[in-house]
């Protein structure tokens, strides 16, 4: 009786989620909203059903989020009964830290690699969980499954521990933490066919919609609120688009789609001749900016 | 689109891993590319990526370099060599594929072996100008070690040597005579270009006379068995789901053989037996499951099982218990493979304490020759005995990947410094069972009306240990207190009179030492040793022997030059000589204490007001 690919991949994942519960002591999920933390999510109540989690979510809130994504990240939280930690970095808030003023560059890092560490540290957790693949990006690639970070959460690509099998080192040191990536091995068609034969729900932004854009370097930009300072020049417009993946919405470009439903979604990934990474403007500030992002401390 | 028949489509399609090996020149990371080019697995905007990055790193002139696909961090990029292992994922009309990518240069016997632990598949690229080489030679064994049982060897460039058959069929011969021993179920040929594209999916104009199929044919039509189906069940017990009162499962993943509901089933620690009540599966509850599903069994009783456990049934007779076993290791870590340190074992859901009892012989993996030897280094791959601090349910790699590997950690800076592959469990000790008495450590020290402890002095030739252990065992004896010292210089003369100064040695000096204090303070003594003990994992053992509170490192802290100038003993003028090897602090090592219970400096108080400290401290611990 041999497996199919994704009841392989659905195995792996559960193995990995079971041990990080079994030997380590203060985990926490990671929790980003978007397409691949709801299949993660949909994992690990699969791994310990009929128990409630072992473990809380954690979401880190650059207050920039597209305005949807919170309210289906509290819809979830109330339907699964998650214990749900929200941390926002006061500090950048307090000095008024955005993507438009500040660029993507600081607000990514002080509001999101900053923000991640201060709740790591406050929290005191020693496992978190993300849900990056390692088909994403060509830094990711060379990630391991657990992934050990010092006590400054710092990643060192020459100093990664051997994985060998599956047993994972899931020891260390005081005020060291690991990051643990359940979804490694997992494709973005994966990741699709997944969420379609569960039937997993996700944020309908990923779905094509009548949506107010405006087209700013090469991205088309929703406004999601006032705060995104519409230029004279640029035109305001209603199109039919959605979004591949999520971030910030001033940092997430929609791409013009009209696919309403997973199925039609899936279609169009199989006719795309564009990666899911492209509508995103932190990668592209320069060649290997993942890898550095990363090694001071990013997902 | 029929997206219905696409999905039927995609879960017929098999999962198969992949581990590349090659050196950097062999053209690895352009066979990669082409692979994900050629199934059209590459975005228009990572094509776009690799053609500003050729411009700046290529190597192919105005084309667009396709290892560039390939190679991910930027240190690497700017060198143009991979450094780690990197996972690629590329998808055929057949097949999902996961692609372990390892480099062939120095590191690769760590990479290599981290990626074939995964990899149900070995393709070994062979540049055809070249031939078989040392490497060839290398990533062979060690695919053949990691019990990867299918090999395709690609021969790479063949456009640069005319696309000559003959060159072709003398490569095929060399590499038959080469793994003759070893034990492939299949080994495929491929003349290839990479670069050119010829033979990987397709095109055969130029090798008309290769009539096999395409590289990628090739490994689509591997038939990878699911070893271990037909083998009786087992189940470690990963983690137990107590939801409720009345609901207790235990959650793991299938190892071996298939488990039905009703089934009767015992565990590795109990004598006892239960049937499976029910079984739960990702999608809700099952009749029956099979190896490698993640499933939660409950049972009929309820016994008392944890992580750590075996669930299997009764006739499995391929798991045994023990606390000895021999198996193949490959080191990873700069720092040596010492026999007798102490290491973390860590197996599939338990870590265990244990020792590297006889390292038999270290093998070159080039010439394929043993050799005897004392350590490993880095990369070096080794037959050995290992013995575990207690019992755990093992068996053969050959049988069982999930039961028979094991990965070493250090448990000084739990870095992952080796992984293992059970060859066979040796019973010698199962014998020889722990015997209580019924006299023990606390009615000896009830009678001996003191708390015994062992004060451990570490620190270099001519500090002073044995000068202040001296005067402190006689502060103690003036106390009425049962002491007894171990000296560094007077157990060598017995005890240990078999061990020189190499680090081998130095460890096993040690753990004697330790060892025998440990029984000491079972006797109910007061036990102070004084030893160099220059390495902290040695210490760190001897601490981990004895229960909490019951051992204390006492650093005393005099700098080498201070040493060097008192040099009782002339020993420092003898090392700097040359006439006397392996001295601590010339040419050995001394790991200074990170967390010592009490530093010493001798250089600001004598060896009387030092001993006065000491028993100031023990009154602290209420020792005294």
């Amino acid at each position: 009786m041999n497996l199919t690919h994704l009841e392989k991949l659905e195995t792996e994942s559960i193995h990995i989620i079971r041990e990080v519960a079994s030997e380590f002591e203060n985990p926490v999920m990671l929790y980003s909203i978007g397409k691949d933390s709801a299949v993660m999510l949909h994992l690990a109540l699969k791994a310990f059903a009929p128990s409630k989690l072992p473990f809380k979510l954690l979401h880190v809130d650059t207050t920039w989020k597209f305005r949807e994504m919170i309210t289906f990240r509290d819809e979830i939280a109330k339907e699964y009964n998650l214990d749900l930690l929200v941390h926002i970095n006061e500090e950048g808030v307090k000095n008024n830290i955005g993507p438009i003023t500040h660029g993507s560059k600081l607000h990514t890092d002080v509001m999101k690699t900053q923000a991640l560490k201060q709740a790591l540290d406050k929290y005191k957790f020693d496992a978190a969980f993300g849900g990056a693949r390692r088909d994403e990006e060509k830094s990711r690639a060379k990630e391991r499954v657990f992934s050990f970070r010092d006590q400054q959460h710092h990643w060192d690509p020459k100093n990664q521990r051997p994985e060998l099998w599956n047993l994972y080192n899931t020891k260390i040191a005081k005020g060291e933490n690991v990051r643990v990536f359940p979804l490694s091995n997992w494709t973005e068609i994966d990741v699709w066919q997944y969420i379609y034969q569960e039937k997993i729900n996700i944020v309908p932004l990923y779905f094509a919609k009548e949506r107010t854009v405006i087209k700013r370097d090469d991205l088309l930009l929703m406004v999601d609120d006032k705060r995104l300072d519409v230029k004279e020049h640029e035109k305001i417009e209603n199109r039919m688009v959605r979004f591949r993946t999520l971030g910030c919405y001033p940092l997430t470009g929609a791409i013009e789609s009209t696919a309403t439903t997973v199925e039609e979604i899936i279609i169009e990934l199989l006719e795309s001749k564009n990666s899911e990474r492209e509508g995103r403007a932190i990668d592209k500030d320069q060649i290997g900016s993942m890898e550095k992002k990363k090694q001071e401390g990013y997902f | 689109m029929d997206l219905e028949k696409f999905f039927q489509n995609q879960n017929k399609k098999k999962q198969v891993k992949i581990l590349t090996c090659g050196s950097v020149d062999d053209g690895k990371s352009t066979l990669l590319g082409r692979l994900l080019y050629d199934s059209q697995n590459v975005f228009v905007d990572q094509m776009d990526q690799a053609k500003i990055e050729s411009e700046k790193y290529g190597t192919q002139g105005k084309d667009i370099d396709l290892a560039l696909l390939i190679d991910g961090l930027q240190a690497e990029r700017e060198q143009g060599i991979t450094i780690d292992v990197a996972y690629r994922f590329f998808e055929t009309s057949k097949c999902k594929f996961i692609v372990a990518d390892t480099p062939g240069h120095e590191q690769y016997t760590r990479n290599m072996a981290t990626g074939a632990s995964n990899s149900d598949v070995a393709i070994i690229l062979i540049d055809a100008q070249k031939g078989v080489l040392e490497q060839t030679k290398r990533h062979s064994f060690i695919v053949n070690l990691l019990g990867i049982q299918h090999v395709v060897v690609a021969i790479n460039k063949m456009d640069l040597v005319n696309y000559d058959e003959h060159i072709f069929n003398i490569i095929i011969a060399e590499y038959k005579e080469l793994i003759k021993n070893f034990n492939f179920i299949s080994t495929k040929y491929i003349p290839l270009s990479a670069l050119k594209g010829d033979n990987v999916f397709s095109n055969f104009e130029n090798t008309k006379w290769y009539s096999g199929p395409s590289l990628i044919e090739t490994l689509e039509n591997i038939q990878i068995e699911e070893e271990g189906m037909n083998d009786a069940f087992s189940m470690p017990v990963q983690w137990v789901n107590r939801s409720s009162s009345d609901f207790r499962g235990y959650a793991g993943t299938i190892t071996s053989g298939k488990i039905s509901k009703g089934d009767v089933i015992t565990t590795s620690s109990l004598n006892s037996q239960t049937s499976i009540k029910s079984i739960y599966g990702p999608n809700g509850e099952l009749d029956e499951a099979f190896i490698n599903q993640a499933v939660t069994l409950t049972l009929q009783d309820e016994l008392d099982i944890s992580r750590g456990d075996i669930i299997l049934r009764q006739d499995n007779n391929k798991i045994i218990k023990v606390d000895q076993f021999a198996a193949h290791l490959v080191w990873m870590d700069q720092d040596a493979m010492l026999p007798e340190r102490n290491y973390i074992f860590r197996f599939n859901n338990s870590f265990i304490n244990g020792q590297i009892t006889d390292l038999v012989h270290s093998i070159n993996i080039n010439s394929y020759e043993e050799i005897a030897t004392k350590k490993l280094n880095l990369n070096d791959i080794a037959y050995c005995k290992i013995a575990l601090n207690k019992m755990h349910s093992i068996a053969p790699y050959k049988d069982n990947h999930q039961l028979g590997s094991f990965v070493i950690i250090d448990p000084y800076n739990n870095k992952t410094i080796g992984a293992g592959m059970i060859d066979h469990a040796l019973r010698r000790s199962t014998n020889i069972s722990w015997h209580e008495m019924s006299i023990n450590k606390e009615t000896r020290s009830k009678l001996n009306v003191q708390q015994p402890c062992v004060i451990w002095f570490t620190g270099l030739s001519g500090s002073g240990k044995s000068t202040i252990a001296n005067i402190l065992e006689q502060k103690l004896h003036t106390m009425n207190k049962r002491t007894y010292l171990l000296d560094g210089d007077n157990v060598r003369h017995g005890l240990n009179k078999d061990l020189g100064f190499t680090d081998t040695d130095r460890v096993e000096n040690i753990r004697r030492v330790a060892e025998v204090s440990k029984l000491m303070l079972d006797a109910g003594l007061i036990t102070l040793v004084s030893f160099i003990s220059p390495f902290r994992s040695e210490r760190k053992m001897a601490r981990d022997l004895l229960e909490e509170g019951e051992f204390f490192e006492v650093f005393v802290s005099t700098p080498l030059e201070e040493c060097e100038k008192r040099d009782p003993k002339g020993l420092y003028k003898k090392a700097r000589s040359g006439e006397l090897k392996n001295f601590t602090g010339i040419d050995s090592t001394y790991e200074i204490p990170e967390n010592a219970d009490l530093v010493l400096d001798t250089k600001t108080n004598n060896a009387e007001e030092l001993a006065d400290q000491i028993i100031n401290f023990l009154e602290s611990k209420k020792i005294i």
